[in-house]
């Protein structure tokens, strides 16, 4: 039996329940995003715009841009490439790897930056050694692209992994029996029966990617017009009073977080029509 | 073309699943591999097919060992159980996929997928996506896409496994007029006597990882080679007894001992449903009572409790049921009319110590 809301409150009960649930709601989600809107559009267009073009704001977008670029890249690549081992194979310390691939969700990001600082920094083993070869790690690319990949672990792999589990291996199996090749295999039919879960991964990814702030606060030394993010240069804004421009730049972002909700959601309208299943 | 393994080991974790097999499939055959779950046959259709490994042995298909060759160069066809499409494509996607890949004109790709979609019935469904299709359906896209680049040999691992009882006996029709059409060598792996025994040329009984019996439906069924496959495919009735001058005493009746039994010497009985009469018998307080009654379609599935023994169960028609009179609590005798007996002592895999001819012997009332 389904409890419903019906069996346990009372009219009055439900009513105020139901006002309850549409008052957080409003306040939580609705109202800051509305807000910062109303208080950007406050500027007027030609402020927010020029605060949008300004040198320093479009190289910390083309930034954030090339950072989850790479970051999409690297995850769809190495994350369904680890989904398949941790999935198919069978090797020792497996179920280790299997719960450390969970560690970025749990970890505060300034502690993942922190572990990248130490690292690769200039006392850190790798950084040393780096620094040696002339390769800059902290306080440069490298290292944002590096705490980025480190916080966006998990999202292709924790996507991808129950898809295959679930698929099993017949198909493929059928394939080989066909004639067909390893590549061939990967590409025409182990693919494909990812290809959804791959795509919510990589747009948790590209999400996750865009809006990081506390790892790649840390090794990338904020250095404006070189190593700032576009989160980064939110945060600058706000503490150096320039509000149009803190406002205007989180438009943005916001705006490309809105598009990739509504990417995400007509993927599930066009999965459902075409598999009929819910999603 | 001929299929042939020989002496064929697999362990999987250590544990063998196949011990020693060897059997051969003549050209042109249809074969079953039968036995109950988890002996192993499934095992040895994917060794055959080259998606697992012998430990040791050889597979030989045609005058050629194979056992070494990948599994996408044995020109194998192979249908599993649960269908195994590919979900993103279409069905004459699905049916054409074998020669697409070997890079044939996608002009005779066309043709010769629409063909196997002519052949196995599923005309005007090229279209559609196999969550579109019914069991039934899905399985003949399967069994079209394994023979549409002209398989060698077709091997089928529980094909009719995953439909509904009903398709499931239409299937295994189709598949045997199929198989006289297309004329494949082909091997299917089952746990189901009743399909074996139907619609192969040859049954191979294998419990486990061993092959117990091979030979026609007929030799199984009226020749098992030991107690196992008596039981498997007879599903029948089971008694200990002991030689005495000449005679089984099975404790409640005596029967006709088989030639070549010592005296004293322990066996035990099988004996079908369909070999057990039932008949009104004196009401003596320890006489075998009917215990239960229950229609099976064809005929009556009627339950006799002894006293202090294990129920018998007799198949017997309709109308014996009426003209006998015979109803639940009643008094009865019972009579063997066909049975086999085999040593006590070995009853799991050893052969028989000696199997009756298949006759009639009628009990003159002193049975019970």
């Amino acid at each position: 039996m389904i409890v419903t809301a019906r069996d346990i409150l009372g009219r009055r009960g439900r009513a105020a329940a139901a006002s309850a649930t549409y008052l957080y709601f409003l306040v939580v989600l609705a109202l800051p995003i509305g807000w910062l809107f109303l208080e950007a559009f406050g500027f007027g267009p030609g402020t927010l715009l020029a605060k949008i073009g300004s040198p320093e704001a479009l190289h910390a977008f083309r930034l954030t841009g090339l950072v989850t670029a790479i970051a999409v890249v690297v995850n769809a690549v190495f994350g369904t490439a680890l989904a398949i081992v941790l999935v198919r194979h069978r090797f020792p310390g497996r179920a280790l790897a299997n719960a450390l691939v969970d560690v970025p969700f749990a970890v505060s990001a300034v502690v993942a930056g922190l572990m990248m600082v130490l690292l690769y920094g200039p006392d850190g083993v790798l950084g040393a050694f780096l620094d040696s070869s002339g390769v800059r790690v902290l306080f440069a690319l490298p290292g944002i692209v590096l705490a980025t990949l480190f916080v966006t672990f998990p999202f292709v792999v924790r996507e991808v992994a129950p898809v295959l589990r679930q698929a099993g291996t017949e198909a493929e199996e059928a394939a080989r029996t066909l004639g067909a090749r390893p590549m061939t295999i990967l590409f025409r039919i182990t693919l494909p029966t990812i290809r959804w879960a791959l795509g919510y991964g990589v747009l948790l990814t590209a999400a996750r990617s865009l809006g990081e702030f506390g790892a790649v606060l840390l090794v990338s030394g904020n250095i404006l017009g070189r190593t700032q993010t576009a989160p980064l240069y939110v945060y600058q804004a706000y503490t150096d009073f320039d509000l149009a421009a803190a406002y205007a730049v989180s438009i943005v972002l916001i705006a490309v977080a809105l598009a990739m909700v509504v990417v995400l959601e007509i993927w599930k309208l066009r999965r459902r029509r075409i598999e009929r299943v819910r999603v | 073309m001929r299929i042939e393994v020989r002496n064929l080991c697999k362990a999987f974790s250590g544990v063998a699943v196949v011990r020693d097999v060897s059997f051969a499939v003549a050209e042109g055959q249809l074969v079953a591999l039968l036995g109950p779950s988890g002996g192993g046959k499934s095992t040895i259709l994917r060794i055959v097919s080259g998606l697992e490994d012998p430990d040791s042995g050889e597979v030989w298909l045609g005058g050629s060992r194979v056992d070494r060759v990948p599994a996408r160069e044995r020109g194998v066809g192979f249908v599993f159980q649960h269908y195994a499409l590919f979900p993103h494509m279409t069905v004459r996607e699905n049916i054409g996929f074998g020669l697409r890949v070997r890079k044939h004109d996608p002009a005779a790709v066309a043709a010769r997928a629409e063909e196997m979609i002519r052949l196995v019935g599923l005309h005007g469904l090229g279209e559609r996506y196999p969550h579109e299709l019914s069991g039934g359906q899905r399985q003949r896209v399967a069994l079209a896409r394994a023979l549409c680049p002209a398989p060698k040999v077709l091997l089928l691992d529980e094909p009719f496994g995953a439909v509904d009882a009903k398709i499931r006996g239409e299937l295994r029709a189709w598949l045997r007029k199929l198989h006289d059409e297309v004329g494949v060598t082909s091997v299917f792996v089952t746990h189901d006597q009743e399909e074996a025994l139907e619609i192969a040329d040859r049954v191979v009984i294998v419990h486990d990882g061993r092959v117990e019996q091979d030979g026609s439906p007929e030799e199984i069924w009226r020749a098992p080679a030991n107690a196992f496959v008596a039981e498997f495919v007879g599903a029948g009735n089971r008694f200990a007894g002991q030689v005495r001058q000449g005679k089984i005493d099975l404790g409640f009746l005596s029967v006709p001992a088989p030639e070549g039994v010592a005296e004293g010497e322990n066996l035990v009985l099988l004996c079908r449903p369909t070999e057990v009469f039932v008949d009104a018998g004196p009401a003596l307080p320890d006489a075998p009572r009917i215990a239960r009654i229950a229609f099976l379609g064809t005929t009556m599935k009627v339950e006799v409790e002894i006293p202090g023994r294990d129920a018998v169960v007799a198949e017997i028609p309709p109308s014996a049921l009426r003209d006998k009179n015979l109803a639940v609590g009643m008094p009865v005798r019972l009579c063997l009319s066909a049975y086999q007996a085999f040593g006590r002592d070995s009853l799991a895999t050893q052969p028989a110590t000696s199997v009756t001819p298949v006759g009639t012997w009628f009990m003159d009332g002193g049975g019970i």
